[in-house]
């Protein structure tokens, strides 16, 4: 852990302030057979994200009489990092599946559409840190682009704690060589948390400056997501015209 | 259609109970269940523990194994915990491989396991890079009344506090396991406390009935740092429902409270 994260000027290794965001580029509808998808360019996280639904549920067991089901999930490219990952499902993106859908399902509107499923895939590119948030952030807008109604976007953003000062947006080296990680998701315009999850040493105080941090940084992907949808349904709509 | 009106039935019960600060089973929101602990509950495995939090019932147990460290640390030793959902501790649960569930609470228990560096796993080195102990901390739920994360971790826990370690002799490279054993070197004990919300309520140690149509839960796990000051070490939210940043910040502070008390019940001689 001898490798220094922040440089002698206060910067990060990419050379942004603590509570700078990584250059994020949200596409929407990108894909043809998808209900709805968008694409992220997040630093150098790169993720794909497909909705389908509501559909009709497969298993039919599994259909709900009074609401859909949403299932979710996370995979990664076996090129998407460092060593090769084995394409099977991990324990890791087992669980980031199941928080994943938790932190988008109470923004849908699930009671509009019973005995039915929207299944949300996302799909890891390239991995450099904050995947889940990355993949959360834009399968909200996959899900605007399905036209899902929804309560409210979900933006999310994780903090962690480097060489003792809190920073926004964590990369990969940061999480990996960082002493704590705490992802946090939210609708930015309920201000309800929708995920959160930490690991590593903090303080209570410190707790809560990272959520404070979080919710910052959350803000500023929210504009960013509501830009992009902006963006896609002016151009859209033109070319109905 | 019955399991969707009896849990709102029961849910409106539980808020209406909240209100005047109580709870079905006569707690109070902040009141554990009574937690039992017995440890070396099973003589071949190299640390056990059962725990009971109320009828929640979980056994734990630690076997160590030798074998290839990971090749970022190959002066580390390994831990791994698993956790089975065996169909004996409820009626939901089926067999076959782990589910998410089963998978999310192993995690979760590894990370607060993990996080407070409770296992010293530079001491697990046998040969650089070629050999090393592997912890295998396996979950088994034997009877599923709520709140297993809390339970499975103190369980872990205690296993591992109880454990004993092989001694091995390195000659060459080759690895003589003797039929004597040492202490497991161990540093920060972590405790982990579960809060549901229901409604704009916090519910600590939720029970079936309360997990059954809480919002979303709440897990926190706690430890001491090197210099003896209590941090938060892992942290996991789970469930359908949101929190505000004031209830998580609430929620925080409950279970920081809530981890000195349970901390207190530990096998004597630990902290």
């Amino acid at each position: 852990m001898d490798k220094k994260l922040i440089t002698e000027d206060g910067r990060r290794l990419d050379g942004r302030r603590f509570d700078e965001l990584r250059p994020i580029k949200f596409q929407i509808g990108v894909l043809k057979n998808a209900d709805g998808s968008a694409y992220v360019e997040w630093g150098r996280t790169k993720i794909l994200v497909g909705v389908f639904g509501p559909r009709e549920s497969h298993p039919k067991h599994l259909a709900m009489p009074d609401r859909c089901l949403i299932r979710a999930r996370y995979h990664m490219a076996p090129f998407s990092v460092e060593e090769r990952k084995s394409p099977a499902p991990s324990r890791r993106e087992i669980e980031l599946s199941k928080v994943i859908r938790e932190a988008l399902e109470p923004a849908i509107f699930v009671e509009l559409f019973p005995r039915t499923t929207i299944d949300i895939f996302a799909e890891v590119l390239q991995a450099d840190g904050s995947t889940r948030c990355a993949a959360i952030s834009t399968a909200a807008l996959a899900l605007a682009d399905a036209g899902i109604p929804m309560r409210d976007l979900v933006s999310s953003v994780a903090v962690a704690k480097v060489d003792g000062n809190l920073v926004l947006d964590v990369m990969d080296i940061e999480d990996k060589l960082g002493d704590s990680d705490m992802p946090l998701a939210m609708m930015p315009s309920k201000n309800l948390i929708t995920l959160i999850q930490m690991d590593g040493l903090l303080t209570n105080e410190e707790f809560a400056k990272s959520v404070e941090l979080a919710k910052k940084g959350c803000m500023e992907v929210y504009a960013k997501q509501k830009e992009a949808l902006d963006s896609h349904f002016r151009i859209a709509s033109k070319e109905e015209v | 259609m019955t399991n969707q009106i009896i849990p709102s039935v029961k849910r409106r019960q539980i808020i209406e109970l909240a209100e005047s600060g109580k709870r079905m089973d006569g707690r109070s929101l902040t009141d554990l269940r009574k937690v039992e602990i017995k440890t070396n509950v099973v003589e071949k495995a190299e640390g056990s523990a059962t725990v009971k939090f109320g009828d929640t019932y979980v056994i734990a147990g630690v076997k160590f194994e030798i074998g290839e460290p990971f090749p970022d640390t190959p002066n580390e030793g390994v831990m791994s915990v698993s956790a089975e959902f065996v169909p004996l501790a409820s009626p939901g649960f089926e067999t076959g491989p782990p589910d998410e569930n089963a998978i999310e609470l192993a995690r979760v228990v590894d990370r607060g396991l993990r996080e407070s560096k409770l296992l010293d796993t530079s001491k697990l080195c046998l040969i650089p890079g070629k050999k090393v102990w592997i912890a295998w901390v396996d979950i088994f739920i034997l009877d599923h009344c709520g709140n297993l994360i809390d339970a499975s971790s103190l369980a872990s826990l205690c296993a591992l506090l109880t454990s004993k370690l092989p001694k091995a002799e390195v000659v060459g490279d080759e690895v003589k396991i003797l039929d004597e054993y040492a202490p497991v070197p161990l540093r920060a004990v972590p405790i982990n406390i579960t809060l549901a919300k229901i409604g704009d309520k916090l519910f600590v140690d939720p029970s079936l009935d309360e997990e059954e149509v809480m919002d979303c839960r709440l897990s926190v796990a706690f430890a001491l740092d090197d210099q003896k000051q209590e941090k938060i070490c892992a942290m996991q939210k789970g469930g359908v429902g949101t929190l505000s940043f004031e209830e998580l910040l609430r929620a925080v502070e409950i279970a920081k409270v809530k981890s000195q008390e349970l901390r207190k019940l530990l096998p004597s001689g630990e902290k």
